[in-house]
């Protein structure tokens, strides 16, 4: 019983196999850096990056066709430019960062859907948009899996003074000079998650990924290990149970595991023990002092 | 007597609107001063001038032989995000950034250090605590902790009793004087003037230019508090244009 639902499709169809290594690297690359993104209360800042790389894409597919890496190339370039124009409006002129960043990556959304709709047909941008966790072949998967890793790396090696940047970014700036560094390597840092995610999931649906489990592990630890520990395993476990829901539904892949992303989110909101909804009706009698 | 830092005809101000006016003074080495003056006098303004976030539009500020790892600055509390699951022990821990860096690992003798500064701001039992759980005066106590780790040469405070309890301030002002013992400069803003008189030996008095400056006896009088008065409640508006620029 258990078998048949759970281990059976992968064990017999190679491109299960693919589709699940390819959103454990996802999960583990991405889902940290969305910790970060909602400590920062930057949540809706993914959304927005999300949808500047698509030009950036679309551009890749122009010259190369449907190679991931070509798009990942284009994709790339596209958020770093979006992230790097509006964090440099924001540091120079009287405008704050989610107006600038909401200019930029309207611009680039436009630009995008644009120059796909001059050279494809809707199912080639039904790709970009949606994600095809189900067809990725050896290259996208290596790609995927050094994108996660290199992610993985960056977030452990900025990892002190980003917690500060994000606690304290005055006591940073007074003591390193590191501040505009981590600012924007952190930006890049979620350009590499979205794109890196793009291929299995689409632009529109990469963020979900990266912010659902985030905001679900917000309801299970408290730390910021915890945190990203939680976010990871949650990440992981909505991934196999929506990949293992269109297999048997002949559901759409992207949208399943973010649906199931977004029932964990909702589960944690109710029943997590870190300010979840019962334990916040629960009377509690205080410590005596 | 040395002068640790010199301010010379140094205006500072945001957006070309001056905050403060031409400011000649020096702070010598191991004094402990207290800045004092009315609202938009200038005083936080000065210190971030200091710590070189703010560029002087005229003038220029020069340090003895103190660079800028030599500087602790502990600003108004609001730029800390209080809800960051950051624990007290690490908040404090950051104070020893200039030892240990963006990677390296606390060694025990520096964890023992850490231990120390926590106890000496009166904080030991509080080390795994959220900061979001402490009360404003038991942050401030962490601050404190943490600008101990600093070692500065030059230590800023900005109104760091504001909204203190009296408890708090008293422990916290000892901490002050410790510096003050082992040799360190601290310019601190404050508006409570029995601290002032009790605990700091020199003050310098601003309204936007410079009222006076020397031994807190001769700076806090009633005749100097009137001129700081009238000074800072002089309007604004006429503050972008300095006629004696042109002089």
């Amino acid at each position: 019983m258990i078998w048949d639902a759970v281990i059976q499709p992968f064990a017999d169809f190679g491109f299960m196999r693919r589709a699940l290594l390819g959103c454990i690297a996802i999960s583990i690359g991405a889902s940290p850096v969305g910790v970060f993104l909602m400590l920062r209360r930057m949540s809706l800042t993914g959304d927005a990056m999300a949808h500047a790389i698509l030009p950036g894409a679309a551009v890749g597919y122009l010259f190369a066709g449907l190679s991931l890496g070509a798009m990942t190339i284009g994709g790339m370039i596209a958020g770093m430019t979006v992230a790097l124009l509006s964090g440099f409006v924001t540091r120079m002129t009287a405008l704050r960062e989610d107006a600038s960043l909401a200019a930029f990556y309207l611009i680039s959304l436009a630009l995008g859907v644009l120059i796909v709709s001059t050279r494809s047909s809707n199912v080639d941008l039904m790709h970009v948009l949606f994600g095809t966790v189900l067809a990725l072949d050896d290259a996208a998967l290596i790609l995927l899996c050094s994108l996660a890793s290199l992610s993985a790396f960056t977030l452990a090696l900025l990892f002190r003074p980003l917690v500060l940047e994000c606690a304290d970014p005055q006591f940073l700036r007074s003591v390193s000079g590191l501040s505009a560094v981590t600012h924007f390597s952190f930006l890049a840092l979620v350009v590499i998650s979205l794109v890196g995610s793009f291929q299995a999931l689409g632009t529109l649906m990469a963020v979900g990924i990266m912010i659902l489990p985030a905001a679900a592990a917000r309801f299970w630890a408290t730390g910021i290990g915890g945190l990203i520990v939680a976010a990871i395993v949650v990440a992981i476990l909505a991934s196999l149970s929506g990949l293992l829901l269109s297999y048997h539904y002949s559901l759409p892949s992207g949208p399943a595991i973010i649906l199931v992303a977004g029932l964990a989110y909702v589960l944690s909101l109710v029943f997590g023990p870190v300010g979840g909804l019962i334990v916040r009706a629960l009377p509690r009698h205080h410590f005596e002092t | 007597m040395t002068a640790v830092l010199k301010f010379q005809n140094l205006t500072l101000g945001y957006d070309r609107h001056p905050a403060v006016h031409h400011l000649q003074a020096e702070i010598a080495e191991g004094s402990l001063t207290a800045i004092v003056g009315p609202n938009g006098a200038g005083k936080s303004t000065l210190l971030k001038g200091v710590t070189g976030t703010l560029t002087p539009l005229e003038g220029r500020i020069t340090f003895g032989a103190l660079g800028r790892d030599d500087i602790a600055y502990l600003p108004q509390q609001s730029d800390i995000d209080r809800s960051f699951p950051i624990s007290v022990l690490d908040l404090v821990a950051m104070g020893l950034w200039r030892e240990i860096g963006p990677f390296g690992r606390l060694h025990p003798q520096q964890r023992g250090r850490v231990a120390d500064a926590i106890s000496a701001v009166g904080l030991t039992g509080f080390e795994g605590r959220p900061i979001g759980s402490l009360s404003g005066g038991q942050m401030q106590r962490a601050l404190f902790a943490r600008v101990l780790l600093q070692d500065a040469q030059l230590v800023l405070l900005d109104e760091p009793f504001t909204a203190i309890d009296v408890r708090t301030t008293a422990d916290l002002l000892g901490v002050v004087r410790r510096w003050h013992r082992e040799g360190r400069t601290v310019l601190a803003v404050l508006h409570d003037f029995e601290a002032v008189r009790e605990y700091f030996p020199d003050t310098m008095m601003l309204a936007r230019e410079l009222v006076a400056h020397g031994p807190t006896a001769d700076v806090l009088t009633a005749e100097n508090q009137f001129r700081a008065r009238s000074m800072a409640e002089a309007p604004d508006t006429d503050a972008e244009i300095c006629v004696r620029n042109a002089a």
